[in-house]
């Protein structure tokens, strides 16, 4: 079972978002970065697949140099192999990002590396676009099951679990297939130190795609109104606790 | 004219879909033109009445022998086919999981570009648009173009408004279908009994995070939640570490919430946290650092260390009972 896992580099944003002066993107200068728990959950699942059946977990980014970082994060989870498509500058736009993925595809193709199975997450953490996963599928001519929530393969044919308000549904889909995930699939183990060490020495591939501009265009991004709350303190330690239960009865909770 | 995608489950509409038609029908006003609907597959017929008074002039039944169940990919294609036969200029979804996802569809087949989860929209040649990003802890203005502009609409974000047209024509339409579009589809659905309080429903949620420090330190935790009829709830370190499970997660890729009253323990208040309580119409904090972030967005504080005050509070609240 050959596995691809599309991840994307992110700020890892903590309790206070800055801009940058020229209003773009999030100030990252003292900020660390990660990916979205979604995509954390995908590479996991990948993970477990190929520890199960066989055959090689891929890792790929469309980013700058630094998501080198995030690759070999992965690999330390215990992916085989990754390939980065360096850029510089600003994201690209969902479109151009996935014809991007869509020709890496191709190109592994070609050298004799097939997909069974290609894993997204159901939004990117900062953008949220809830595209590129569809987008590739489309590309590739093969079916898309999205927000996918628990994965079951028995003989090429995988079953994939979404939640819904009403419970549970189930889609039965025949492999090669396309799959977006959402945090919930599984817990993700921490890289090992060996997994760690490991990931220095697997194959890493870089290459630099050629970018056109698309047709959904960020001018700006700004903060939304803040509510700007003013925290009423009602004491300190297990001395506050007559007056939370106060409160509890003023919000009419103790009925 | 500007076409709205209504989503339904088994004939079950939301709230946001009402939403999306609400602001549909504001750019049918921007551009002179008018806003119909689509209700896809047999079992939405039922829907016509509910969606009427928010003012399309013409309800698409789009039905299919094929369309017995959700199939996203199917209904995206009716949708292409639909909307061009009509010559939409914008084609409308809620931002919801299946709303984005007929909409990813719409975009992928067409190869048009897609913003998901718009708060407002400017018509024109060229559409400006403001769409949430980080779920909404931060705005971003873009501009969208192409022959026909696709939009979700982020749920809670514009009110659902009546306003009736004088004539709403009701027109049958039945796309054709191939193989590839009806590859995935509900193959069967598993109900869970709804096990009364939720974390989606509940009236009080007790949320532990980082400060819980064990899966044993939550005892506390739903101890008061006990005493309160609510519900224990988390962070993501809290479900990371497995000390909780997934479902307890509030937050961006967790659940968002919406009690009477969120008592947050040991939780710093990171952005992503933050989105998934926006909802509380109350938020009490208890942690140890008067400095946590979360003290900022919160009604009510206690500073002082949850292993001793969230005990204090349920012999509290015992001594009142
Ligand atoms: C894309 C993305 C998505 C995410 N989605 C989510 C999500 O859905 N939900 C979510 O929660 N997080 C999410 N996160 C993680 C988020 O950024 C934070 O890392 C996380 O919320 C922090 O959890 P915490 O507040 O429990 O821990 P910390 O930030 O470590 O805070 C612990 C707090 O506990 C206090 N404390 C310590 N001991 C005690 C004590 N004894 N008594 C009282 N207080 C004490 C400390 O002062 C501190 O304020 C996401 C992150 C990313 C990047
Ligand atoms: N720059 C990127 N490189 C690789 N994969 C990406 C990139 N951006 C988004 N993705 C993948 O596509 C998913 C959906 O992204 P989006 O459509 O932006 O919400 C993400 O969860 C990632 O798995």
């Amino acid at each position: 079972m050959n596995i691809l896992v599309c991840v994307k580099r992110v700020p890892d944003t903590g309790a206070k978002l800055r801009l940058t002066e020229d209003e773009r993107a999030v100030d990252t200068r003292r900020l660390g970065f990660t990916i979205s728990p979604h995509e954390e959950c995908a590479v996991e699942e990948a993970v477990q697949i190929i520890e199960r059946e066989g055959g090689e977990g891929v890792v790929l980014t469309l980013g700058p140099a630094e998501a080198e970082e995030q690759l070999r994060d992965s690999l330390a989870r215990g992916m085989d192999r990754a390939i980065l498509l360096e850029i510089d500058g600003e994201d690209w736009d969902p479109q151009r990002t996935a014809e991007a993925i869509v020709e890496s595809v191709r190109r592994e193709a070609a050298s004799g590396h097939q997909y069974d199975l290609i894993i997204f997450g159901n939004e990117s953490a900062d953008s949220g676009g809830y595209q590129i996963g569809v987008r590739v599928a489309h590309a590739l001519d093969l079916p898309c099951v999205t927000g996918v929530k628990g994965i079951d393969i028995r003989g090429g044919v995988l079953q994939a679990r979404r939640e819904i308000a009403a419970g549970w549904e189930v889609y039965e889909v025949q492999m090669p297939v396309v799959l977006t995930t959402k945090e919930g699939l599984n817990l993700p183990r921490y890289p090992s130190l060996r997994g760690t060490m490991g990931a220095k020495k697997k194959p890493f591939s870089r290459s630099s795609p050629s970018h056109s501009e698309g047709d959904l265009r960020l001018q700006r991004v700004l903060h939304p109104a803040d509510q700007g709350k003013e925290v009423e303190i009602l004491g300190e330690g297990p001395a506050a606790a007559p007056r939370v239960v106060e409160l509890l009865e003023k919000l009419g909770l103790l009925e | 004219m500007i076409l709205g995608i209504i989503e339904h489950d088994r004939g079950v509409i939301e709230a946001t879909s009402l939403q999306m038609l609400t602001l549909g029908r504001g750019l049918a006003e921007q551009t002179g033109t008018s806003l119909e609907a689509a209700l896809i597959g047999d079992d939405a017929a039922s829907l016509e009445e509910t969606i009427k008074p928010f003012g399309m002039a013409a309800i698409h039944r789009v039905t299919h022998p094929q369309l017995d169940d959700y199939a996203p990919a199917a209904w995206a294609e009716a949708v292409v086919q639909l909307g061009r036969a009509r010559g939409a200029q914008a084609i409308l979804a809620a931002g919801s999981d299946r709303g984005n996802e007929v909409l990813a569809h719409v975009a992928a087949k067409t190869g048009l570009a897609m913003a998901a989860n718009c708060a407002q929209v400017e018509a024109g040649d060229v559409y400006r648009v403001l769409r949430l990003r980080w779920g909404s802890s931060l705005l971003e203005e873009a501009e969208l173009s192409g022959e026909i502009k696709l939009l979700s609409v982020a749920p809670h974000t514009v009110e659902a408004t009546e306003a009736r047209c004088d004539t709403v024509t009701v027109e049958d339409f039945e796309p054709t279908l191939s193989e590839a579009d009806l590859r995935v589809k509900v193959t069967r659905r598993d109900e869970t009994a709804s096990s009364g309080v939720t974390l989606k429903t509940a009236r009080v949620v007790v949320g532990g995070g980082r400060g819980v420090g064990s899966a044993e330190g939550f005892a506390v935790l739903e101890e008061l939640a006990a005493v309160l009829g609510g519900i224990v709830g988390g962070s993501r370190v809290a479900t990371n570490n497995g000390w909780r499970p997934h479902t307890n997660q509030v937050g961006l890729t967790g659940t968002r919430i919406a009690p009477q009253l969120y008592i947050a323990c040991g939780i710093s208040g990171a952005i992503q946290h933050l989105v998934g309580c926006k909802g509380a119409k109350h938020i009490l904090v208890i942690n140890t650092d008067r400095e946590a972030p979360f003290f900022s967005k919160a009604d009510y504080g206690v500073i002082g260390d949850l292993h001793e005050v969230v005990p204090a509070l349920v012999a509290e609240v015992k001594k009142r009972g």
